[in-house]
Order: C-alpha cells, then sequence, then structure tokens
C-alpha cells in the first residue's frame, strides 16, 4: 500500500510533471493518472498531493486554470509552465543517473 | 523571467488571498465528491461511499492547513493570525490588558530615557576630531588634597614651551560678563568662557558661522572679539547671520563678533554664552603667574605617544618650576592627566549607573508582573489550551501564541513607554542644563533600536515563563482536572509564588536604596549651614568696569542702594558679599602668614577660603558675631586694615589663644589685623565648615560686583522685584542675575541628590505597587482555585481563624522569602551608592528597618482581601460552585 513516505523522497514532483506534461489536468485525475500508470503500485495520498501542487505553483513550474472539468463543474486545471519543462528535463536526467546508480548497487549483490 | 513570473505569483498571493483560500476549498470538495462517485460506482451506499472517501480524505482543515503552508505568505498570515488572536483574548479582559500594557510602559519608558542619557553622556564620544588623543591637563599639589587641581598660567606657558609629547596644548578659563541690551532688550549677565585661540585647531571644529581667533586677537593689547554660543546666537540675535562683523558691549566695551559655534560646542559647560580669547581676557600678570591655580588646559597627545609618557615628561617640567620655587608653597609639585570625556563626565558616572541598575530592577519586576499575570490567564485557560491540542494544535503553535500574546503586550506598552521616555528626556534635558553633556542627550536610530530589542526580550522572557507553565503534554489531566478544580494548578501557583519572591526581593533593593537617598537628601537640607536659610534672598549683581572705573564710584553705588534697600518697607536687613553666600561653592581661597607665629615648616600650606563682606552682612544673614566686632567705616578704598575670622579658623591656626589683635599677612603681603570672629558657614553643604577669613569689601580696589542679601520677617520673594527695581532706577544697564532665596540656593547645589532621590523613590513606589498587587492577584487565584477545598474545611469543623491563618500564611511567605532575599542584597547593593550618601551609613538600620515594616505591611494588606474572603466562605455555597 503506496504511503506517501513509500514514495522515493522527493520524486513526487517529478511524478506530477511528468503527468501534466501531455496535457493539463486537475488534482483528482493527477493522483487518479500516477496510481494507473504505475499499475497501482504508487498511490498518491490527498495529503502530499495538494500542499505539493501548491509548492510547485508557487515555484512557478506549473501554473493554474480553473475550467469546466468532464463533470460540467469548474476544476483547477495543472498545466507545465516553460520553466517547468526545464526542471522535468533535470529531474529527468537526476532520475536517471540516481536510478542507474542504485541498480547497479543492487545488481552487484 | 521566472523571478518574474515567482514574483507575480507571489504579488497575487499577497492580495488575492481571500479568493486562493475559497478556490482551495472547492478544489478539495471537488476532489472528496469524486471520490464519493467513484465509492457509489464501486458498489456502496451513498453513506457508506461518504465515510470511506472522508476516511481516505483525512482530516480537511489539517489538508487545507498544508497546502497553506506551501504558500509563500504563510508566515505573514500566520503573524497577523497570532496577533489578531492575542489581540482578540486581550480585549476580552480590559482590565488585564490595561494593567500589564501599563506597567510595561512604566519598565521599558524608564529604561529608554536613562539608556538614552547614559549613552549620550558617558559613551558618546566628544564631537571633536579623534577625541580619544584629547586629555585634560592637570597640576597636582605638594600635599596630595588636590590631585586634580587647575592650572597656573605661568606653569602651563612652560609645559606648552618645554614638553615633546603633545601636538598642542591649549588654556580654557570661566569667565562672565554684561551683556547691554540694544534697543528694548534687558541687559544680561552671561556666563561665558575664555580660551586660547589654538583650543578649536586642537579639538579639530570651526565656528559654524565666520571664524576661529587668530593668534594676534588672543594678546593683551589687541582690539577685542568674541564667539558667541549657538543658543545665545538665535535667541538674542534671532539667528541673524549679518552679527557676525557688528560689535556687542560687553561690560560696556564693545566686542567684535567674528563668529558663532556649532549648537554641540558645550565647554566648559551648556550655560556658556559666549568665549572670548582668554590671553586678551585675563590681566597679564595674573596668566602668568605659577601659583594662581584657576585655568584648565586641553592637550593632543602627539600619535604614538602613551598618556604615562606624556604624564612623565609634564611631572618633570612641573617639579623643575616647583624646586626652582621652593619660597612658594603654592606652586605645583607634579602634573596629572585623564581622558577629556573623563574630565567632563567622570563625577556623574556612579550615580548615573546607580539609576540606571534602578531602571533595570523596575523592569524586571515588571516583566514579572506581566508574567505572573500571563501564567494566571495561562491556567485560567488550560482547558481551552488542553482542548486545542486535542483537536491537533502543535506544541509550537500554542507556544509561538504564547509569545505573540505577550509581544503585544509589550509591543502597545512599549510603544507608550517610548513616547514618555520621549518626553521625560525632554524635561531632563530642560532642567538640568547645569549637567555635563547634557547638550548630547539625542534620541536616535541606536535608541530606537534599543527599544525594541526591550521590548522583544520583555515579550520573551514573559511570553516564555508563562509558556513553560502551560504543560501542554498532560492534556488528559488538564481535561480530566478542570472538570474538578478542587486542587488544580498547584504547580502554577508554586511558580507564581517563586516569580513574586524574585519581584518582593527586587522592590526591597529598590525602597532601601529609595530609602538611603532619601535619608541622605533629608540630610542634606538640614544641615546647618550656619547661617539663616528662611526667608533670606540673594542676588547677583556686577558693575562694568568702563562705566565704574574708579573704587570711589563703585563705593557710592554699594553705599547709595544698601542705603536705598534698607529703607524699603518690609526688609530687615540687607548687606553685600563676594563672591558667594553660603552653600552656593568654594568661592577661592588665599594663602597667608601669621607674623605673630614662627613660619610653618616648607612644604606646609596656610590658606583659608576668603570673602568680602560690608560690615551689616553678618547680621543681615544671621552669621553670629562671637568675639571682637564688625569692619570699622573708615575701612576705605586703599586703607583696607582689618580682616575677621571664623571659628574654625581659630580652631585651627589658634588654639588656645586669642586671634583678636593678632594680624594675618595676606592678598599681596599685606598685613590685616584680626578684629572679629564669627560663626562658621559651610561652603557646600556636604562639607564641613573650612577656615574662612573675610574683608572689608568697601575697602578694596577692584571689586566690581558682589551679591546683595535681603533678610525680611515675612515672604521675602515678594522683595525680588522691588529691589531690582530700584537697581533698574540706580542703573539701567545693570543685569541682574541668580534672584534666588536661600532654600532655592541650598536647593540648586543639591540638585543632584534631590533627583536621584526623587527618581529611586518613584522607581520603588511602583515596584511597591506592583508587588502589592501580584501578592494580591496570587492569593485570590489560589482561593478561588480552592474554594471547594475551603469548603469542604469549613463544612467539616475548620475554624474560620484557622483558615484565615493559613491563607494568610501561603500568601505571605513569598513576601517574607522575598524580603530576606532582598535585604541581603540590599547590603551588597547599598556599598555601591555609599559615594552617594551625606551623613547616611550604607548599611543604616532605621531605613532597612523602615523597608522591612513597611514592606510587611503591605504584604499583609494585599493578603488581607483574599484571606478573610475565604475565611467568610459559606461552605453550601462554595460546595456548590462547581
Amino acid at each position: 500500500m503506496g504511503k506517501p513516505s513509500d514514495l522515493v523522497q522527493g520524486t513526487l514532483d517529478l511524478l506530477i510533471l511528468k503527468t501534466i506534461l501531455l496535457e493539463p489536468m486537475h488534482g483528482w485525475a493527477i493522483g487518479k493518472r500516477i496510481q494507473q500508470v504505475s499499475g497501482e503500485v504508487l498511490q498518491v495520498q490527498q495529503g502530499s498531493l495538494y500542499p505539493a501542487l501548491h509548492r510547485l505553483e508557487q515555484q512557478g513550474w506549473i501554473k493554474a486554470k480553473w475550467a469546466e472539468s468532464e463533470t460540467g463543474r469548474q476544476a483547477k486545471f495543472y498545466a507545465l509552465t516553460a520553466a517547468g519543462r526545464k526542471q522535468l528535463e533535470a529531474e529527468t536526467a537526476n532520475w536517471n543517473r540516481l536510478s542507474a546508480a542504485i541498480d547497479l548497487i543492487v545488481a552487484e549483490a | 523571467m521566472r523571478w518574474l513570473a515567482q514574483f507575480w505569483t507571489r504579488t497575487k498571493m499577497l492580495f488575492g488571498r481571500g479568493k486562493a483560500e475559497a478556490r482551495l476549498d472547492e478544489e478539495l470538495r471537488d476532489h472528496l465528491e469524486r471520490q464519493i462517485a467513484e465509492n457509489i460506482a464501486a458498489g456502496m451506499s451513498a453513506d457508506e461511499a461518504r465515510h470511506a472517501a472522508m476516511r481516505t480524505f483525512g482530516n480537511p482543515a489539517l489538508l487545507r492547513d498544508q497546502a497553506h503552508e506551501t504558500w509563500s505568505w504563510n508566515w505573514l498570515d500566520l503573524l497577523l493570525r497570532d496577533v489578531r488572536y492575542g489581540m482578540r483574548t486581550l480585549t476580552r479582559t480590559p482590565g488585564f490588558a490595561a494593567i500589564a500594557i501599563l506597567v510595561m510602559a512604566l519598565g521599558i519608558g524608564a529604561n529608554v530615557a536613562l539608556f538614552t542619557i547614559v549613552r549620550s553622556v558617558l559613551f558618546k564620544p566628544l564631537p571633536f576630531r579623534d577625541p580619544d588623543r584629547l586629555v585634560r591637563l592637570y597640576e597636582s599639589n605638594p600635599d596630595g588634597k588636590f590631585p586634580y587641581n587647575a592650572n597656573a598660567g605661568g606653569v602651563f606657558a612652560e609645559w606648552k614651551k618645554q614638553s615633546r609629547s603633545f601636538t598642542d596644548m591649549a588654556l580654557c578659563g570661566y569667565a562672565g560678563y554684561n551683556l547691554s541690551g540694544a534697543g528694548e532688550q534687558l541687559p544680561e549677565g552671561v556666563r561665558a568662557g575664555s580660551f586660547s585661540w589654538n583650543l578649536l585647531p586642537i579639538l579639530g571644529i570651526q565656528p559654524s558661522l565666520g571664524r576661529n581667533f587668530t593668534a594676534d586677537e588672543d594678546r593683551p593689547s589687541a582690539n577685542p572679539t568674541v564667539l558667541l554660543s549657538w543658543g545665545l546666537w538665535k535667541r538674542r540675535f534671532a539667528g541673524n547671520p549679518s552679527i557676525v562683523g557688528q560689535t556687542v558691549l560687553l561690560d560696556a566695551r564693545p566686542y567684535t563678533v567674528i563668529g558663532v559655534m556649532p549648537a554641540s560646542f558645550a565647554y566648559p559647560n551648556a550655560a556658556t554664552q559666549l568665549w572670548t580669547p582668554i590671553y586678551y581676557k585675563e590681566p597679564a600678570n595674573e596668566i602668568n603667574e605659577i601659583d594662581n591655580h584657576e585655568f584648565m588646559a586641553i592637550g593632543r597627545l602627539k600619535p604614538g605617544v602613551s598618556e604615562a609618557q606624556a604624564l612623565s615628561e609634564l611631572t618633570l617640567i612641573t617639579r623643575r618650576i616647583h624646586d626652582a620655587h621652593l619660597d612658594d608653597s603654592f606652586v605645583s609639585i607634579a602634573a596629572n592627566m585623564r581622558p577629556l570625556l573623563d574630565s567632563l563626565v567622570g563625577d556623574m558616572r556612579n550615580s548615573l549607573y546607580v539609576l540606571l541598575a534602578a531602571t533595570g530592577c523596575v523592569l524586571l519586576i515588571a516583566c514579572l508582573n506581566v508574567a505572573n499575570l500571563l501564567v494566571a490567564r495561562a491556567a485560567a485557560r488550560r482547558k481551552e489550551q488542553a482542548i486545542r491540542t486535542a483537536l491537533g494544535g502543535s506544541r509550537l503553535r500554542l507556544l509561538r501564541q504564547h509569545l505573540m500574546e505577550s509581544l503585544v503586550l509589550t509591543a502597545a506598552g512599549g510603544t507608550i513607554g517610548f513616547v514618555l521616555a520621549i518626553g521625560a528626556i525632554e524635561w531632563f534635558v530642560r532642567n538640568r542644563q547645569d549637567m555635563a553633556r547634557v547638550e548630547a542627550v539625542h534620541l536616535d536610530g541606536v535608541v530606537v533600536a534599543f527599544a525594541a530589542a526591550l521590548i522583544v526580550l520583555c515579550a520573551f522572557f514573559a511570553g516564555l515563563i508563562s509558556a513553560i507553565s502551560a504543560k501542554g503534554s498532560q492534556v488528559l489531566t488538564a481535561l480530566q482536572e478542570s472538570s474538578r478544580a478542587n486542587s488544580a494548578g498547584h504547580g502554577r501557583a508554586r511558580l507564581r509564588g517563586v516569580l513574586l519572591t524574585l519581584e518582593v526581593g527586587l522592590t526591597v533593593v529598590l525602597l532601601i536604596g529609595s530609602g538611603l537617598l532619601i535619608k541622605s537628601y533629608a540630610r542634606l537640607r538640614s544641615a546647618n549651614l550656619g547661617c539663616l536659610t528662611q526667608n533670606v534672598l540673594k542676588m547677583d549683581f556686577s558693575l562694568p568696569e568702563a562705566r565704574y572705573s574708579k573704587a570711589a564710584q563703585r563705593a557710592i553705588f554699594f553705599d547709595t542702594l544698601l542705603a536705598r534697600v534698607r529703607n524699603l518697607p518690609g526688609v530687615q536687613a540687607a548687606g553685600f558679599v563676594f563672591p558667594v553666600v553660603p552653600g552656593d561653592g568654594y568661592g577661592g581661597d588665599s594663602g597667608f602668614a601669621i607674623p605673630e607665629h614662627p613660619a610653618p615648616p616648607q612644604g606646609k600650606l596656610l590658606y583659608a577660603l576668603h570673602r568680602w563682606a560690608d560690615p551689616g552682612y553678618f547680621a543681615a544673614i544671621g552669621i553670629p558675631l562671637l568675639r571682637g566686632h564688625t569692619f570699622d567705616d573708615n575701612q576705605r578704598p586703599g586703607h583696607s586694615t582689618e580682616v575677621i575670622i571664623s571659628e574654625e579658623f581659630v580652631r585651627q591656626h589658634f588654639p588656645g589663644e586669642d586671634p583678636i589683635g593678632k594680624h594675618l599677612r595676606t592678598m599681596g603681603k599685606n598685613s590685616f589685623e584680626i578684629v572679629g570672629v564669627v560663626g562658621d558657614t559651610r561652603h557646600v553643604v556636604t562639607e564641613p565648615p573650612h577656615p574662612m577669613m573675610y574683608f572689608a569689601l568697601d575697602a578694596t580696589d577692584d571689586m566690581n560686583g558682589a551679591v546683595l542679601v535681603v533678610r525680611s520677617g515675612r515672604d521675602v520673594t515678594q522683595l525680588a522685584m522691588p529691589v531690582r527695581r530700584m537697581i533698574a532706577q540706580m542703573d539701567r544697564d545693570l543685569p541682574v542675575s541668580d534672584v534666588l532665596t536661600m532654600d532655592q540656593v541650598i536647593g540648586r547645589n543639591n540638585m543632584d541628590a534631590s533627583f536621584n532621590a526623587m527618581l529611586l523613590t518613584v522607581f520603588a513606589g511602583v515596584s511597591l505597587v506592583l508587588a502589592a498587587v501580584g501578592l494580591f492577584g496570587v492569593l485570590s487565584y489560589i482561593v478561588a482555585q480552592r474554594t471547594s477545598e475551603i469548603g469542604i474545611r469549613i463544612a467539616l469543623g475548620a475554624q474560620r481563624e484557622q483558615v484565615l491563618r493559613k491563607v494568610l500564611m501561603d500568601g505571605l511567605r513569598p513576601a517574607f522569602i522575598g524580603l530576606v532575599l532582598g535585604l541581603v542584597a540590599s547590603a551588597g547593593a547599598a556599598r555601591q551608592v555609599q559615594a552617594m550618601l551625606y551623613g547616611t551609613e550604607p548599611l543604616d538600620a532605621a531605613v532597612f528597618a523602615g523597608v522591612a515594616l513597611m514592606l510587611l505591611v503591605v504584604a499583609a494588606l494585599a493578603c488581607l482581601v483574599p484571606a478573610w474572603r475565604a475565611s467568610r466562605l459559606d461552605p453550601m455555597q462554595a460546595l456548590r460552585t462547581e
């Protein structure tokens, strides 16, 4: 069961940025998408998701827009900014480097 | 560009917070509803779906807070909210808030005011270039009685010529002039100074307007020139810059105004109104003498030369002069030196520090009191705190709110205190022009920072104590306890007891300090001057030399004035004395020899204070004539042959013999016959009578001023105007100054003592009230807490007297312990004020006993009301108050 602490520290930002790379999404959908794509392994708790979204918005990596959702209600859609794209690239590169390194150590045994 | 976007987001956040919060709520609600919808889709019933959604969702309030925390202005938001909470809780108890704010205002205000004065006077560097290298030079007497003696001009000239340790050195002196009025202006006697032309270059300053004296103007034969003080220029000449180059009449002689000094220049003191060149002002023979100690020397040390080196060089030079004039026992044997700043403020250091310590105590007491009040509130709000903790309020958050509440209190108090301090400082500067460097006292940025720091410090101090007492971890106990408040909050009562003990202890120290100063001041005021002080008026006047150049002219003026004043209705007696009345200062001394006695051993000085008086002076001011007679009428200019001496003079120099008919050789080696002995008078209240000798005023050649003394049987102040009018009729250009009753003279000369005693008494009074309020508050609180316990005791048969005694002892215990601690601390502190005391021992038993008694009475009164209330409790009522 994926509690927030089960997410590798600091990767939540990366997951969110990656998830909204294709299209703007609202909070609920972001959580769902992460859950689905990860094959139900990663489950993002609301207690982590919303603070993270607001933090990313404060840092200027994502921007939010209110729009009508598929249910016909107003929902807050998050989209990547130019700065967010750069950040995503940087974090992806970082993640690749890190996971490769961890692989090396784990594989050695 | 990102920072721009961020900045934009932040600005939007700052101003659109309300909207952002509503949106956040909406976002979260949307999420919740989707979850519910999903749950229903998965087959749950509507209710079940909602509960399951809520469970996964968690605490919505907490979630909102967590999202909030990522917002950039969150800290400000929280701060504002805490301030709002703090204010709201305080306005709910306005009485409490008002008391706490007032207490803080007094504590902080007193400290800010005194800090400003201490910093400005003792620590601010003098407004001169490189002031650390400036030293005041002194001579020091062979018998060591005057280690910091004034300079003789002749010795100074040798120093200046021979020493190599100084960049330069200058000579200064005191002076006084009649400044004639132009047009409608009244003439005015002004205090003045004089200095050699090189003083300003040594200090590294220049006149604000015009120029300094030139070396040529600093000579006896020069044209008279004068520099005005900033204050005189503004006041008397309306700040008109065209005054430079014009002439003013000083002692009826025209002086050219060559400049105006900056407002910061106040040497030798703030009362100095103008300056003239010293070598022009002083007669050449007087300023060249080597035994006429009446000038002040200032030097600037050369770079790399230490004070010790310079001092040993000057001492060597002085020693050489001394050895070459062994026949003159008034020539100094050594030199002395101290930094210029020390020479100006050295005497005030001790008393200012004592006052600063006292205000520190007051502030500490104020903090303890506010802490005490906050602890009491914390106790009353224990349940509220426990509920908040249970609902997820973090420890830190609650602590922060404690601090914020105390900060709101201290900030309000501090602001009021700061305003009080501004008023106090203004009052001080206006009323203490006599104090050195009072012109340097200003509020500035450092003072504001100090006040702010004080506020924060006090807030933390008071807030932390109360926060510590609110133990948030015992949530359950608190919730249970407050439902049955039998003996709740004992720990808190103990803490308050400790705070009170400290408070009482500090109060005792302040009370004893002020008690000692009051007693000392009372001693000062009641000290026997040796003359009448009731209904005696004195006024100074001086005759301008230019118009009263002949001794006969002056004698006629004196005689006429005296005759007219004596004829005024209400005047009982009148007389003249020069230079000062008793209690008004040293007034100068002269050396003498007694021809009938063998010469004293070499190096031994015979000197006595000198005064000049008219024959009726002794009767007018009430100095008893003990033997012989007063001056004969034949004492006329050029024929002065008589001297009158004081009892102490006889005791020291004519022990066991009759002095009448003996002679004194003095005043330029003239011989005077002792014709009378009068009672002793003190030149300052604090010193025992010195030997004194009186010469006939009418007989002197160069007397151009005097003090008129008038005695009346009724309110003598009513005579001031008629006498002044009479003098104006005789000469409208003659300024009269220092019109004071003898009581006022004593008051003025003991201003320091009365000022210190008054301030300390106010502080002690405030502290006593605070301590009493504290005792009353704590005991009332304990009684309220234990209402039902006391009720049970009484119901079970406890005597009301027992209850009374028990509660009383509860309250008096901290007072007792505090009293003992305070008495012990006072014994140490009293030694620090010893130097400020006159005729009072630092461990004065009466003061210590009096303070102890007063404190106990006040404490008992403060405790009596709650104790009595406890003993009157109706047990049924008490048990029902649950």
